[in-house]
């Protein structure tokens, strides 16, 4: 840590060229940039699926029903012989409209909550907290059907039933965070400097405590298309003939012993999503951590 | 110094009576590098000693110096990355340089104690302290469970931890630093090992603590262990050392026995360093040979002009019947602070010195309206204060500053150096950004810093550049005083004794009064023109300076002197020749 100025001598053990590019290849964050690509994918099929398409994804052709994959449908086709790799590239743009709408509802809650937890006048504070708590001991499930049992299936219904299912989370998160930078020395010396509290609050605590959220984000959005996708499956989400990945998973549930292509992949489609938005996450994280370091 | 000769002659006459085959340890020629990303960086080179049954060899110097990467690397813990490299390096005769790790564990504990600097960290959170020494016992094989156990009270009691057998069984967080510290050294010695190195062991201590770990020490030593000390502190060195290495830069710049290197040192480094030490006899001469002579003093009248405080004679700070009360978490209420007055003068320095808990850091925080008052008055400036609201405070608050122990905690690490003293100038009106500019440039001048480092963060910058800093951000609004909270306790010597002329000078300048809290009572007695002691939040006693050091009158202040390590480099003169016995000058 400490610069302590001696020279650094040679050592006799220093690798070769070649072998410092090999390690310092092998050291590159491979995954990461995997996941960005994927992610860029995602985006081009998202804002231009016949970008990436030639067929219809609602184009029916009996003749060619549940074929399994092969070079002319490389995800196999569904039993109205629809590609159903046109069918997920098209489902993207609803995926993920739910995925990142649910991370965005439940962040934006949780910001909320938190804030309040943290620095509301204590009866406010003390709602939100046991408001939080009872959150948190409510099944998300539960809650989800009762808000799609109100309002009827749909994406905005699923977006807001995963995004409040996850935001007693963040909440908690949010809130320590506040409450670690309110706390914090350099709080007190801008009080000790005559600051006023709100500045304090938007100079200092704000912009200290969220800086990791922007990683919680994408975090979320991962786990909000799993969840998404799980309501989709269980016939709660966006209906068919919509090609969103958890109606494609409901969809194909039916042909499950003829033809396992139909749940198999969207399933891993949504599998490597979440993953890729995992990835960036943990990574934004680190770099915040190191950066704060 | 008394107790100093008293412990050297102790030791020798261990040594002459049992004969015991001589070296302990052999050091010759040691470097010490870390491999870093691929690049190898030398850290200790060039380090010989020999070590003494019965003897204490010091290594001294700063952070950085490499003194502590030294003891590491003679126990084999310097860690997975680094490169040690020694002509002779031998514990009992026996090469260590080829050591597995299963032979360094054999002689680990049994042979080696290690005494580390921070106990919290070193001892496991979750376990009771008895259990944590046990181990050490187990480890090896030592007696059976009944008898573990006994030994390890008694390893509490020999240590001086009171009601042993309480203590064992409570946590590390249920422990004072104090308590922590020595259940530390009773797991270090727990099997009796020859050698026990304790790395800064009194660091984070009281005065009166530190003074019972240095005599556990001293009995170690007295019964024939050989100890190596590594300190920043002289004044602990002074007390126990035979033999003293000072270090910087990873080099050992000078060596040799303790009287000829504090009595009559050769290198500048060390003289310096032993320059450094504030005490009574050095108020209002600069420490730091780099600092300017002090400016003459203003007049009053000038300072409180200058202060724009239209009368001189309202004190700044006028306190009285001071009370604050905490609830703990077993339900009772402590009185933290119970009625404490004082005034502080315009101009002058006010030194509030106690041990941890005494209440002393609470007072300040009450001071500067940081912490609600339970009982008294604050008034600042003639003004209310205490009774105030922080929206009413806030328009005095550019008359007081703080600077606090830890000045990297209280910067907001987002921020850089520019952007942390232009927040502090937002209570003034500038004609333009390049006045405003202007005006943290001078900032950073009064304080000894060039315009560099306005771009930098503080994380970058030294902990003697972040202390300026700060002090710079509390001089910002031109305050009548300035709150000083251990404000120079965490840093190196040198760099203290700079941050110590520092004060003086801007003091002289300015006129601003200072509210220093210390727990040091030689920084306490450098600087303060009026000395309050505290104990359990109550003023014990209150006084010039002379008179509280040279005359105290209450019990208690009489131990904190008592207890300071007596350090007077004159007292090392007469004795140059006399070198210890294993004194040897390394290779």
């Amino acid at each position: 840590m400490t610069a302590l100025g001696s020279p650094s001598v040679g050592s006799g053990t220093r690798p070769s060229r070649a072998g410092a590019a090999a390690a310092s290849l092998a050291r590159r964050p491979w995954g990461l940039y995997v996941a960005v690509a994927f992610a860029l994918l995602l985006a081009v099929a998202a804002f231009a699926p016949q970008a990436l398409t030639v067929h219809a994804p609602t184009a029916i052709d009996y003749g060619a029903a549940l074929k399994p994959p092969s070079f002319a449908h490389w995800f196999g086709t569904d039993e109205s012989g629809r590609d159903l790799y046109t069918r997920v590239v098209w489902g993207a743009r609803e995926s993920l409209l739910i995925g990142l709408g649910a991370a965005a509802v439940g962040v934006i809650t949780a910001l909320i909550l938190g804030s309040i937890a943290a620095l509301g006048p204590k009866p406010a504070a003390v709602v939100v907290d046991r408001f939080v708590e009872v959150m948190f001991a409510f099944p998300a499930l539960l809650l989800a059907l009762l808000l799609i049992a109100i309002a009827g299936p749909s994406a905005a219904t699923e977006i807001f039933a995963v995004g409040l299912g996850t935001a007693p989370g963040y909440a908690r998160m949010i809130r320590g965070q506040i409450l670690g930078a309110k706390n914090s020395g350099y709080v007190e010396a801008a009080t000790a400097l005559g600051h006023s509290r709100w500045r304090i609050i938007r100079a200092h605590i704000l912009p200290n405590a969220l800086r990791p959220l922007v990683a919680v984000f994408a975090l979320s959005v991962g786990q909000s298309i799993v969840w998404a996708s799980s309501l989709s499956f269980l016939g709660l989400g966006v209906a068919p003939p919509s090609s969103e990945w958890g109606a494609l998973l409901d969809a194909g549930r039916a042909y499950i012993t003829q033809a396992w292509w139909l749940v198999v992949v969207p399933g891993l489609v949504i599998v490597a999503v979440a993953l890729a938005a995992t990835t960036i996450g943990r990574h934004l994280q680190t770099r915040l951590e190191k950066g704060e370091r | 110094m008394s107790v100093t000769q008293e412990s050297q002659a102790t030791a020798e006459s261990v040594v002459d009576e049992l004969d015991w085959p001589a070296t302990r340890l052999r050091v010759q020629n040691l470097s010490t590098a870390f491999r870093v990303d691929g690049a190898v960086r030398q850290v200790v080179s060039g380090v010989s000693f020999d070590l003494l049954p019965g003897q204490c060899v010091a290594i001294v110097g700063e952070s950085g110096s490499g003194k502590s990467v030294t003891a590491r690397s003679i126990v084999g813990l310097a860690g997975r990355n680094s490169i040690i490299e020694a002509d002779v390096l031998e514990i009992h005769h026996e090469d260590v340089r080829t050591f597995t790790p299963r032979q360094w564990r054999r002689i680990r504990g049994r042979d080696l104690g290690f005494v580390l600097q921070d106990a919290l960290v070193s001892l496991d959170p979750l376990r009771p302290v008895g259990t944590e020494i046990a181990e050490a016992l187990r480890l090896h094989g030592w007696g059976d469970r009944a008898a573990r156990k006994q030994r390890v009270l008694d390893l509490l009691e020999r240590v001086g931890v009171p009601f042993p057998a309480l203590r064992a069984r409570q946590r590390p967080d249920q422990l004072s630093g104090g308590l922590r510290q020595r259940a530390l050294i009773a797991s270090a010695i727990a099997l009796d090992p020859d050698i026990v190195i304790a790395d800064e062991p009194t660091t984070a201590l009281d005065v009166t603590v530190q003074s019972q770990v240095l005599a556990q020490l001293e009995r170690m030593k007295a019964r024939g262990a050989s100890v190596i000390l590594i300190s920043h502190d002289l004044s602990v060195v002074a007390r126990l050392a035979d033999h003293i290495l000072v270090m910087r830069g990873g080099e050992v710049l000078e060596q040799g026995s303790i009287a000829s290197v504090l009595g009559a040192p050769q290198h500048e480094y060390t003289k310096a360093l032993i320059a450094a030490v504030p005490s009574e006899a050095t108020r209002g001469t600069p420490l730091s040979p780099s600092s300017a002579p002090f400016p003459e003093v203003r007049q009053r009248d000038a300072a409180a002009s200058a202060t724009q405080d239209a009368a001189p004679d309202v004190p700044v700070i006028e306190a009285t019947g001071l009370v604050k009360r905490f609830h703990t978490a077993d339900g009772t209420v402590t009185r933290a602070v119970d009625g404490v007055s004082f005034t502080l003068a315009a101009g002058e320095t006010l030194g509030i010195v106690g041990e941890s808990g005494s209440g002393k850091s609470t007072t300040a925080r009450l001071a500067l309206g940081l912490e609600s008052l339970d009982g008294g008055d604050v008034r600042l400036l003639g003004h209310a204060w205490s009774g105030l609201s922080e929206r009413k405070r806030r328009s005095l608050r550019p008359r007081i500053s703080v600077v606090y122990q830890d000045p990297l905690s209280s910067f907001d690490p987002r921020w850089n150096v520019e952007r942390i003293l232009l927040d502090a100038l937002r209570g003034e009106r500038f004609a333009d950004a390049t006045a405003r500019k202007a005006r943290v440039v001078e900032l950073l001048g009064q304080v000894g810093l060039s315009p560099d480092v306005l771009g930098r963060f503080p994380l970058r910058l030294s902990g003697g550049q972040r202390q300026r800093v700060a002090i710079a951000r509390a001089l910002a609004p031109r305050p009548a005083v300035i709150v000083l909270d251990e404000a120079v306790s965490a840093l190196d010597v040198t760099i203290q004794a700079q941050i110590l002329d520092l004060l003086v000078a801007l003091q002289r300048e300015s006129g601003v009064a200072y509210l220093f809290i210390s727990h040091d009572l030689g920084v306490i007695s450098h600087l303060s023109d009026r000395v309050l002691v505290m104990k359990d939040g109550v003023v014990v006693e209150e006084g010039k300076p002379d008179d509280i050091f040279l005359r105290p009158q209450h019990p208690y202040t009489r131990d904190l002197i008592a207890a300071i390590p007596e350090f007077d480099p004159a007292s090392f003169a007469g004795h140059q020749n006399h070198s210890a016995p294993a004194a040897q000058e390394g290779a």
